[in-house]
Order: structure tokens, then C-alpha cells, then sequence
């Protein structure tokens, strides 16, 4: 398989009722880097994992925060975050090392608007690794587009697997490796809200198109990287993601 | 000029305004109340500034942990939001208080990264009116406005016009007003923006590209007061246009 058609294949997004077929492809390591899957709006879920809330203790109780989150804390990365598999992220020059939000991207097949928990699932196309870089920041308080909404800040892919292929999204096991030594190590079954319950709750007030991401949020004691080193994000059944970062290049 | 996006006799149609009507590119002209307004842009990012003018922000102090100032308070917005110009914004069942945030907003018309101030004009295609609704009662102090509160199906009207910026010859001299059932309600001047065009434009493409189609809404002056089911609401920007919105009540219409 030559780069060009993997590239093709991995732009193959299932979209709507006919899903198309989307393995993963056997030669995509000899290929330097991926366009993203074509995402239409990218919204995040922060501090979904139990352990990754429970880890701010009684600062949730503190001011700015004052209680801790009800409904759930999204956040939107626009359309020049996305960058795809292979890609060289910059860090700028005043920060030390950027955080790795890795985690669970599910893909909106099939349009949701005010859907049921239990129906949830059929609106979704497929899964996809995510890359969710931020400048680490400690106060939740303010969305923060300078620390989140960076150019190249969602690497993501490296293609989107069909939902048919992952019927319970909800137990996965999610393995960060930076420069080759393992940097976390979590399962999507530790969430608040798993992947039928957020669609649900999101979908309530704000519908989901075909096309859009939705995060379903970081695992617990995200781990930094620094300009120099590689990332790469593993999902067992959906594969890798794997991405540099590089100091930013001068105005 | 002013251009419109509309609906019209089963198809989508770019419009211009000529008199009192809408002219369509093969020269139909059609009144303001024939057609469906659509959002004047295909919206990209769309950005939105919090606390921007000096008297909203003390109209809020009240309720804000407020500190210095120390950078312009952005948050985006997915194109959900939006509806056009004679559109409908509903009012969740549970709501006690849902306000209009009448707002100048930037239609940006070329790539822009690393702009400097004195550039930065250049770099916009235009100007609408956007009136972006809030429902205060799901507030909450994470990523603060959070989107439940700010990122609600059509609670964002966006139009009627896209005006050429060549058109406004001064965008820190308009005068904004809001009016619920005809009374005026709410009223400013974008003079009094505390971050300026050029300086959100410097701001935000100084770590993110801008390109054309993203919408920058610049923020509201102080008098927002709770609408309801059935409430008429025009925003009136000089040189602009009116923005004319009716809530309704939640559920299937």
C-alpha cells in the first residue's frame, strides 16, 4: 500500500448510516504523517475521569470554583488544533512542556440532538485517538484559548475505526509513551460519565453533527512532554497516534 | 455593500440589499419577509469575548470573583449556536433568567498570525450583528462561561448583513441597542469596548491563526435584563442593521 491511498483510507471517515470500511492500515508506519480525519467541531470533556477530579480535592470546593462541576465542563479546540498523525506540534517559547490530554475521540455519525443514554450509541461513527495538548494550567476557572486552542494543540488519528469494530467503549485501556518509556496507563471504564451518558448529556442542550469529535476526557495525572520528545497514544483495538513536539519556530 | 445568506424557493442563495429588498445574483429581487435568513457567513471559529465593555462589567461585579484585568476573556462557540436574522431562540422550561447580549462582530477576511495592532483592520471582511443569548441559571465556575450556559442550540442570532468593512469606516464609533417588544432596553457604544478590534485581533492571532469566515463577537455593554416566550427582540447596530429575534418556549414547536 503506497502513502497516497493511506492517506486516502484514513480520510475514509464513516459518516451517516452506511459506514465505510476503516481498518487499520498494515504500512501506515512508513508514512510521515496523516491529514487528520475531517472533524467538524472539536469539543472537550475536562475532568471526566474520577480520579483526575478527585485529584483537585478540596480545591473544587475553594473560590474561583466554589463546588464542584454538575453538568459537564466542555471546552471546544478550533479547526487549526487539529493536526493528524506524524505532525510536529510547536511549543512556545514560554512554556516548560505542554500537557498530553490523551484519550478516547468518539466521532458523531449520525446527527444527535436531545438523544436517551440508551440510544446514544447509534449516533456514533467510530473512535479515534486524541491527542489533547494544553499548556498546564491550574485553575479550571476561565476557558483558557491561549493554553488549550493553540495552532497544531489536537493532534489526532491516525483513522477513525468504525463503532461495529468497538462495541463497549467503555473499558478500554489507554497507554501514553513519551520518547519510548511508558508516561501513563488508564481505562476508560473510570470515567463519570462514559460515551452513552456524556452523548446524552451534551446532546441536550447542544446537537452534535455528523462529523464532530467529542472528547470523552483525560485520564488521571496527565503526563508532560517537552519540545524534542514523541508521543505516541495506544487504544488496543484502535491503534496508535503518535506525534512530536518541537520547540516554536521564531516569529 | 451588505450581503446576505437567505433561503429561498428550495434552494440556499447569497443576496445583496437594494432598496428596501433583497437582490439575488441572477437579479430577483425579494422583500425582507419572503425569505429565510440565514447566518450572513458560513462560520468557522467562532469566538466570543466575556466582560468586554467597562459598565457590563460592573453591572456584574456582584456576582464575579473578578481580579486584575490581565488578559481579554475568550470562549468559543460551535456553529450550533447560530441561527439568522427573523429566527426563533428558545427559552429552556426551566430557565428564571435568560438575557440578549447585543454585540458588534468581526467577520475576519484573511488569514491572520502574529498580526501586529496597526495591521490588524486589514484582516477583517466585515462586520455583523450577533445577539448572543445567555441562561444564567446553568452557570457554573468551570471554563466559566461554561457552554451550557453559552453554547445552546440557536442561541446565538447572527445577521441580518454582512457589511463590508469598507463600509464601516469606524468600528469604535457604533452605537448599539437592544429593544424587548419595541422598548428599549439596553444601550452603548463600541467606543467603549475595553479591548478594541485591533486588539483582540493582535491578541488572539498572536497564538492562533484566524482565518477567513471566523467570527469574533466583541463583547456587550451593560443593560441586560430576562426575556421570555413570545418576546420580541431587535439589536440595532449603527450602519448595521436590526437584528429582530423571538423566544420561544421549549420543546418540539
Amino acid at each position: 500500500m503506497n502513502s497516497t491511498s493511506g492517506i486516502r483510507d484514513a480520510l475514509a471517515i464513516p459518516v451517516g448510516r452506511t459506514a465505510a470500511e476503516d481498518r487499520p492500515l498494515a504500512a501506515w508506519r512508513s508514512i510521515s504523517a496523516f491529514a487528520p480525519p475531517p472533524i467538524a467541531t472539536a469539543y472537550g470533556t475536562l475532568l471526566n475521569h474520577r480520579e483526575a477530579l478527585a485529584a483537585l480535592d478540596d480545591v473544587v470546593h475553594q473560590p474561583p470554583h466554589k463546588a464542584p462541576p454538575k453538568a459537564p465542563v466542555l471546552y471546544i479546540k478550533p479547526r487549526h488544533c487539529l493536526a493528524g498523525h506524524g505532525a510536529a506540534v510547536e511549543v512556545p517559547t514560554d512554556a516548560q512542556a505542554l500537557e498530553v490530554g490523551a484519550q478516547l475521540g468518539i466521532v458523531i455519525g449520525i446527527e444527535a440532538c436531545r438523544v436517551r443514554e440508551a440510544d446514544a450509541l447509534r449516533h456514533v461513527a467510530g473512535y479515534t485517538l486524541c491527542s489533547d495538548l494544553s499548556v498546564p494550567h491550574t485553575s479550571y476557572y476561565r476557558p483558557s484559548l491561549r493554553y488549550k486552542a493553540r495552532d497544531g494543540f489536537l493532534p489526532l488519528g491516525p483513522w477513525v475505526l468504525a463503532a461495529r469494530h468497538l462495541p463497549d467503549p467503555d473499558a478500554l485501556e489507554v497507554v501514553v509513551h513519551i520518547d519510548g518509556r511508558e508516561a501513563q496507563r488508564y481505562s476508560t471504564a473510570g470515567m463519570q460519565r462514559g460515551v452513552a451518558r456524556l452523548i446524552a448529556e451534551v446532546s441536550d442542550f447542544m446537537t452534535l453533527a455528523p462529523g464532530d469529535l467529542l472528547m470523552l476526557g483525560a485520564g488521571p495525572a496527565a503526563p508532560l512532554a517537552r519540545a524534542g520528545q514523541t508521543v505516541r497514544i495506544s487504544i488496543g483495538p484502535i491503534g496508535t497516534l503518535e506525534h512530536r513536539l518541537v520547540p516554536e519556530s521564531p516569529a | 455593500m451588505k450581503h446576505a445568506r437567505i433561503a429561498w424557493a428550495g434552494a440556499v442563495h447569497s443576496a445583496v440589499e437594494d432598496g428596501k429588498q433583497l437582490r439575488l445574483a441572477d437579479g430577483t429581487r425579494l422583500s425582507e419577509d419572503e425569505v429565510v435568513w440565514l447566518p450572513p457567513v458560513q462560520p468557522g471559529t467562532i469566538i466570543a469575548l466575556g466582560i468586554n465593555y467597562a459598565d457590563h462589567k460592573k453591572e456584574l461585579a456582584k456576582e464575579l470573583t473578578l481580579s486584575a484585568k490581565d488578559e481579554p476573556l475568550a470562549f468559543l462557540k460551535g456553529p450550533n449556536a447560530l441561527v439568522g436574522h427573523r429566527g426563533r431562540t428558545r427559552r429552556p422550561a426551566d430557565a428564571s433568567f435568560m438575557h440578549y447580549e447585543c454585540e458588534l462582530a468581526v467577520v475576519i477576511g484573511r488569514h491572520a498570525k502574529r498580526v501586529k495592532r496597526a495591521d490588524a483592520l486589514a484582516h477583517v471582511a466585515g462586520y455583523t450583528i450577533a445577539n448572543d443569548y445567555a441562561i444564567r441559571d446553568y452557570l457554573e465556575n468551570w471554563y466559566r462561561p461554561n457552554l451550557r450556559v453559552k453554547n445552546r442550540d440557536g442561541c446565538t442570532a447572527l445577521g441580518p448583513w454582512l457589511v463590508d468593512a469598507a463600509d464601516v469606516p469606524d468600528p469604535h464609533a457604533l452605537g448599539l441597542r437592544t429593544f424587548v417588544n419595541g422598548e428599549l432596553r439596553q444601550h452603548g457604544n463600541t467606543h467603549d469596548l475595553i479591548d478594541d478590534v485591533p486588539a483582540l485581533i493582535e491578541y488572539l492571532s498572536s497564538f492562533m491563526t484566524l482565518s477567513p469566515g471566523d467570527i469574533i463577537l466583541t463583547g456587550t455593554p451593560e443593560g441586560v435584563v430576562n426575556v421570555k416566550p413570545g418576546d420580541e427582540v431587535v439589536c440595532e447596530i449603527d450602519g448595521l442593521g436590526r437584528l429582530l429575534n423571538t423566544i420561544v418556549a421549549d420543546g418540539p414547536a
